[in-house]
């Protein structure tokens, strides 16, 4: 009986996820946004379902949540550049020099780390960076001062939890890219920088961007690394965590997840441009 | 295609928004707004009987309050308790004052140790019971100075159990700190020697440890109570944490965490718990704690029973069963604190526990600040002036770490 009702079998099909996005997704979004307009009893930090702006307002008008926002931006933008400096080199090697036997094992070895646990890996960097740990260690060996716990070591750490979110785009990308391009590109006389320059980087850009959406999405809501090896600094994901954990200032909260959201938003429709969706 | 499903899921939007629309406040905190003397707690009845335990029971618990022998094996009181009254127990710890409010919030736990800075905050929010003091044999023997005390009772109905008080101290590592520091100037000082390897605890009622320095160091400020600071005293507390932000390394509230980075030597001096040495000492790290002579921070902690416990029988159990001479001794030893039950100090493995830890001294007891929410109407009974209260605590806590 459904094949004669197509419209129903097409409602059935694409009924479930489409709720599962309407209201899972979208309606998570407006709880969040509407929780922001609420306010809290400071005392008893019961919810009290009255209209206010009062949220947002602390949010403009105290500096520090600008300084925050900032950092964690900053902090985002300092990881995807890494991981974009880091995973080219890797990826190009996988995708164009080694041999296919060894392309699947380099491909295995990209994707180990994330069968570990998040947080292992983040202890483990604190283990590392702390006083008489490798990174120190290191440091001091060649008369440096190791940089210890910090914004320095928050990236580093994320940076090297992202990293397989950006190769794997970036090698994607470059497997697209056809071989005789750069036979044709040898033969017209370029070197091996002028090739990179002129014919590889420009396919592999929205790649890069598409890996780009993962590795500063990601950073932005974390807050656990920042906690482990971040040492006195805090991002807007300690934020959210201090006032829904300790403050129970649910609705304040709220407000200051609307940040990242929005700035994902504006970070999304500047990334459409470069047409790097198509790349996911 | 694409301007329809932006149509689409703005409307959807729209529609959640106006169903979770605004109810008018009626879920506000019943008359938590009051003042402190005067808040009406929201009407709740105590257990009149008690029946037979049910089965089970949720902790929610400071870490080493509610041991079962899995951290130490020779440290248990949990065992005992689940074979004599049958009711298996289930262990949660938490941090922070304010992360035990928001859990208990969820209704999950059927009993919490709550310090002063929660246990009014839980009252008038109408998450825990008032307790019928009757129904607890050990009660009896809980030193009367702990008794109807306004962080623990409401117009003379208590609202739990007293576990005991302890005092927030100074630990420093000994092979890095010289001389042994005996005031908090070590971690406030600009000038401290130990500039990138201060601790400091992470919660924004670590203000009051800066506003307890400021009243010996600075007495022009006129601070009285480090819980009731008007403004100029506030900001003055605040501004000084900022300086000490300058030699922090990191801030703790988890214990392990502090226990790692006092083992590592990322954190050398800094202000701790007797239980957290404890653990230090017994993984041979060399430290060493002291009361400094500006005085101390503490605690007074409150066995409590959640209104929603599904499990209340075996919840005045545990709560007669806590402060019973053996537990008693057994945690307050543990943590590093004084009994609340006289008769512990002859249960302890260390007999002079109790005299260390001046058990009983009401005099000395009284001279430790212990953790209270502040509000708005100044506790050191000025009226002249209006108090911080904890959501501006807790606002300058993130400016503060910045």
């Amino acid at each position: 009986m459904l094949h004669r009702h197509p419209r129903v079998r097409l409602a059935l099909l694409l009924g479930p996820p489409m709720l599962w996005l309407g209201v899972a997704y979208l309606g998570a979004l407006a709880a969040l946004f509407v929780t922001a307009l609420w306010t809290q009893n400071g005392f008893t930090g019961v919810i009290e379902r009255q209209w206010t702006l009062d949220s947002f307002r602390t949010l403009f008008t105290e500096d520090v949540y600008r300084t925050i926002a900032l950092r964690t931006i900053g902090v985002a933008v300092l990881v995807t550049l890494v991981d974009a400096v880091v995973a080219f080199p890797i990826a190009l090697y996988m995708s164009k020099v080694a041999r296919p036997g060894l392309r699947r094992i380099l491909l295995v070895a990209v994707l180990m780390p994330l069968w570990a646990s998040y947080l292992v890996k983040a202890y483990a960097w604190r283990g590392m960076f702390s006083e008489g740990g490798l990174v120190s260690s290191a440091f001091n060996a060649v008369g440096l001062e190791s940089p210890g716990y910090g914004l320095t070591a928050t990236v580093v750490t994320l940076a090297y939890l992202w990293l397989p979110y950006m190769i794997l785009p970036i090698y994607a990308g470059l497997e697209r890219l056809p071989n005789s391009l750069l036979e044709a590109s040898a033969d017209l006389g370029a070197r091996t920088g002028h090739t990179i320059r002129r014919v590889i980087v420009p396919v592999v850009i929205p790649a890069m961007v598409a890996g780009s959406i993962f590795t500063f999405s990601l950073t932005l809501g974390d807050y656990i690394a920042v906690r482990i090896v971040g040492g006195t600094n805090q991002l807007l994901g300690n934020v959210v965590y201090d006032n829904v954990g300790a403050a129970n200032n649910l609705p304040f909260a709220a407000a200051v997840a609307t940040i990242p959201v929005v700035v994902m938003l504006v970070y999304l429709a500047a990334v459409r441009r470069t047409g790097a969706m198509e790349n996911l | 295609m694409k301007k329809s499903f932006a149509v689409v899921s703005f409307a959807v939007l729209a529609l959640l928004a106006a169903s979770c629309g605004t109810s008018g406040g009626d879920s506000g905190g019943s008359g938590s707004n009051d003042t402190a003397g005067g808040f009406t707690p929201p009407d709740l009845k105590k257990l009149e009987t008690l029946g037979a335990g049910e089965g089970k029971l949720s902790v929610l618990a400071w870490p080493g309050y509610a041991e079962d022998g899995s951290n130490d094996p020779k440290v248990d009181w949990v065992s005992s308790f689940e074979k004599e009254t049958g009711c298996q127990v289930t262990v949660k710890t938490f941090g922070t004052s304010d992360e035990a409010v928001s859990l208990m919030k969820t209704g999950q736990y059927d009993v919490v140790s709550a310090s002063g800075d929660a246990s009014l905050r839980l009252i008038a929010g109408g998450v825990v019971e008032p307790v019928n003091t009757g129904l607890i044999k050990n009660y009896a023997d809980v030193y009367p100075f702990l008794k109807d005390r306004p962080w623990n009772s409401v117009k003379g109905q208590m609202y739990g159990v007293p576990h005991g008080y302890g005092a927030n101290l100074l630990m420093w590592r000994t092979d890095k700190v010289k001389p042994a520091p005996t005031s908090w100037s070590a971690v406030f000082d600009a000038n401290s020697p130990y500039k990138g390897a201060v601790t400091a605890y992470d919660s924004p009622i670590y203000i009051a440890d800066a506003a307890m320095y400021l009243m010996a160091t600075k007495p022009e400020l006129g601070i009285k109570n480090p819980y009731a600071l008007d403004d100029k005293q506030f900001q003055a507390a605040v501004d000084l944490l900022k300086q000490q932000k300058g030699l922090v390394s990191e801030y703790w509230s988890d214990y392990l965490k502090e226990v790692q980075a006092f083992t590592s030597g990322n954190s050398v001096i800094g202000t701790t718990w007797q239980v957290i040495a404890n653990v230090a000492k017994g993984e041979k790290v060399p430290v060493d704690v002291t009361v400094p002579t500006e005085g101390v921070t503490g605690w007074s902690d409150t066995w409590m029973l959640s209104a929603t416990s599904k499990s209340k029988n075996c919840g005045y159990l545990w709560m007669n069963h806590i402060v019973s001479p053996k537990a008693n001794a057994a945690v307050a030893e543990y943590f590093g604190e004084s009994p609340s039950n006289g008769k512990a100090c002859a249960e302890t493995a260390d007999k002079n526990h109790c005299t260390t830890f001046h058990a009983g001294d009401q005099a000395y007891s009284e001279k430790i600040w212990y953790w209270t929410t502040p509000i708005e109407q100044c506790l050191d009974g000025r009226t002249d002036v209006k108090c911080a209260d904890y959501a501006k605590w807790t606002q300058a806590w993130t400016s503060i770490k910045g």
